[in-house]
C-alpha cells in the first residue's frame, strides 16, 4: 500500500512539476483571493490583522477545491482512470498517494500565502510551531476529504459545480479549528491553540481512514 | 394493494394528528408566562420537526451503510436513503424557519451563531449537496454507490461540526443559548400536545418517505420497461417496412 502510494504521489507531483498548473494557476488564484479580501474589508490594518487567520484559511479552502479538481482532471483525460484501476495498484495506496500529492502542493501554497498575509494584512507570524502543526493537520484533513469527494464527482459532467458544494460544508470544522489555532498563535498565545490542533488531527485521522476504506468501491464506479 | 392501504391509513393518521396538534396548540393549551405572546406554541411543532430531520438523516445513513455492506446490498436501500434524506432536507428547512420565528421575538435576532443552529444550517447545505449528487444521472449502481459514500461522509461530519462549533462559541461568549433555562414547565395538556406533535410528525415522515420510496422504485421500473417498450416499437416498425 505504501509503495503504491509513493508511486502515485510521485506521478502526480511529476506531472505538476512539468505542467506547473498549481504553481501558475492555483497559487496566483489564492493570492488574488487575499488581495480581494483586503479590498472588501478596507485598508485598515486594525480590521485586517485580527481577520488574517480566517481569511487565510478561506483562501486555502478555495484553493483546495481547485487542487483536488486538478488532481482528478489528470485522471479523466485519456481514460487514465481506467488504466489506474487496471494497474493492479492498491486502491488505498492510490488514495494515499493522490492525497499526499495534494498535501505537498497545498503546503507550498500555504507557505507562500502566509507570507502574503503577513505583508498585506500586517499579521505577525508568531508561535511558529503551532502555525506549522495546524497547517499540517488541517491540510491532511482537507486533502483527504477533497480526494474522496473528487473521486465521487470525477467523471460526472457537473463535477466543477458539484465538488465545491459537497466539499465546503464538510470542511467547515477544519476551517474553524485551523482558524482558531492560527488566531491563538498570531495573537501571541500559541498554547491556546493546542486543543484545536487535536480537533484537526482527529478530523484528519477520521477522513483518511474513511478514504482508505471507500476508495476501492469508488474507483470501480462509472 | 394491502401495502398501499396501510400507507393510506398512516397518511390519514398523520393528517389527523397534525390537525389535532394545530388545534390543541393554538386554541386549547394555555399561553406560558414569561414568553412573548403565543410564542410558546412553536414548541408543539419546532422540536418535532427537528426530531424528524435527524431521524431522516439517521435513516439515510443506516440504509446507506446497508447498501455499502456487500451482503445486504440492495437497490431498495439506496432508494430508501434517497427518500429519507429528501424528507430530511425539507424538515431541516422547516426547522430553520420555525427556529428563526422563535429567535426574533425571544433574542431579538433572526439568527444567532449557536452550536445547534449552526450545525443545523450546515446540515442543510450538506444534504442539499447529497441530493444534488443523487440527481446526477448515471449507471444506477454507480449512482447508488457514490451517493451512499457521500451520505456516510456527511453523517460522520455531523458530530464533528457540532463539537467544533460548540467549542468555538463557548470560547467567544460563555452564555450560549440555553433551551431549557427559561424554566418552562411543560405540563398537563402542553406535554400531551407536544407528544402528539412528535407522533404526528413522525407519521408524516413515514408517509412522505414511503411515497418517495415507492415513486423512486416506479421510476426505476419505468426506465427499465421504457427501454424495452421503445425497442419493441422500433422492431415492429421494421417489420411493417419489410
Amino acid at each position: 500500500m505504501w509503495h503504491d502510494a509513493l508511486l502515485v504521489a510521485g506521478k502526480d507531483l511529476r506531472i505538476e512539476l512539468r505542467s506547473r498548473v498549481a504553481l501558475n494557476q492555483v497559487v496566483p488564484f489564492a493570492a488574488a483571493v487575499i488581495l480581494l479580501f483586503g479590498l472588501a474589508l478596507g485598508p485598515d490594518r486594525s480590521v485586517l490583522a485580527p481577520a488574517a487567520a480566517g481569511l487565510f484559511w478561506i483562501a486555502v479552502l478555495l484553493s483546495c477545491v481547485l487542487a483536488t479538481q486538478r488532481s482528478f482532471s489528470l485522471e479523466v483525460a485519456d481514460g487514465t482512470r481506467d488504466s489506474l484501476r487496471l494497474s493492479g495498484l492498491d486502491p488505498a495506496g492510490i488514495f494515499l498517494g493522490k492525497t499526499a500529492a495534494v498535501i505537498v502542493q497545498l503546503l507550498v501554497l500555504e507557505a507562500v500565502l502566509s507570507v502574503g498575509v503577513a505583508i498585506l494584512y500586517g499579521a505577525r507570524l508568531g508561535g511558529g510551531a503551532v502555525l506549522v502543526a495546524a497547517c499540517l493537520a488541517a491540510t491532511v484533513g482537507l486533502a483527504s476529504v477533497g480526494i474522496v469527494y473528487g473521486a465521487v464527482a470525477s467523471g460526472l459532467r457537473v463535477r466543477e459545480t458539484l465538488l465545491p458544494l459537497l466539499f465546503l460544508p464538510v470542511a467547515a470544522p477544519v476551517l474553524l479549528g485551523a482558524t482558531k489555532a492560527w488566531d491563538e498563535a498570531l495573537s501571541g498565545s500559541p498554547s491556546g491553540g493546542l486543543g484545536w490542533l487535536s480537533l484537526l488531527a482527529a478530523f484528519a485521522v477520521v477522513y483518511v481512514a474513511i478514504g482508505v476504506v471507500v476508495f476501492g468501491p469508488l474507483l470501480e464506479d462509472s | 394493494m394491502r401495502r398501499s392501504k396501510t400507507l393510506r391509513v398512516v397518511g390519514l393518521l398523520a393528517l389527523v394528528g397534525i390537525a389535532a396538534t394545530v388545534w390543541l396548540g393554538l386554541f386549547v393549551t394555555p399561553n406560558a408566562v414569561g414568553f412573548p405572546d403565543g410564542l410558546v406554541r412553536l414548541l408543539y411543532i419546532h422540536p418535532p420537526m427537528a426530531w424528524v430531520a435527524f431521524l431522516a438523516y439517521g435513516m439515510a445513513f443506516l440504509s446507506s451503510l446497508l447498501y455499502l455492506w456487500p451482503r445486504t446490498r440492495d437497490p431498495r436501500f439506496d432508494r430508501l436513503a434517497g427518500a429519507s434524506a429528501e424528507v430530511g432536507v425539507v424538515f431541516t428547512g422547516l426547522t430553520l424557519v420555525t427556529g428563526s420565528l422563535w429567535g426574533r421575538p425571544t433574542w431579538g435576532v433572526w439568527w444567532t451563531w449557536d452550536p445547534l443552529l449552526t450545525t443545523t444550517a450546515l446540515l442543510f447545505v450538506l444534504y442539499l449537496g447529497y441530493l444534488a449528487l443523487r440527481r446526477v444521472p448515471g449507471e444506477p449502481e454507480a449512482v447508488a454507490r457514490r451517493s451512499a459514500i457521500a451520505a456516510l461522509i456527511a453523517f460522520v461530519d455531523v458530530p464533528v461540526v457540532y463539537f467544533s462549533v460548540d467549542w468555538w462559541r463557548s470560547l467567544h461568549q460563555p452564555q450560549t443559548l440555553n433551551f431549557t433555562g427559561r424554566h418552562l414547565f411543560v405540563h398537563g395538556i402542553m406535554a400531551w400536545t407536544m407528544l402528539l406533535g412528535f407522533v404526528a410528525f413522525t407519521l408524516a415522515y413515514a408517509w412522505l418517505t414511503a411515497h418517495r420510496y415507492r415513486l423512486a422504485g416506479l421510476a426505476a421500473k419505468a426506465e427499465e420497461e421504457g427501454l424495452a417498450v421503445a425497442l419493441h416499437e422500433r422492431r415492429s416498425e421494421a417489420r411493417v417496412l419489410v
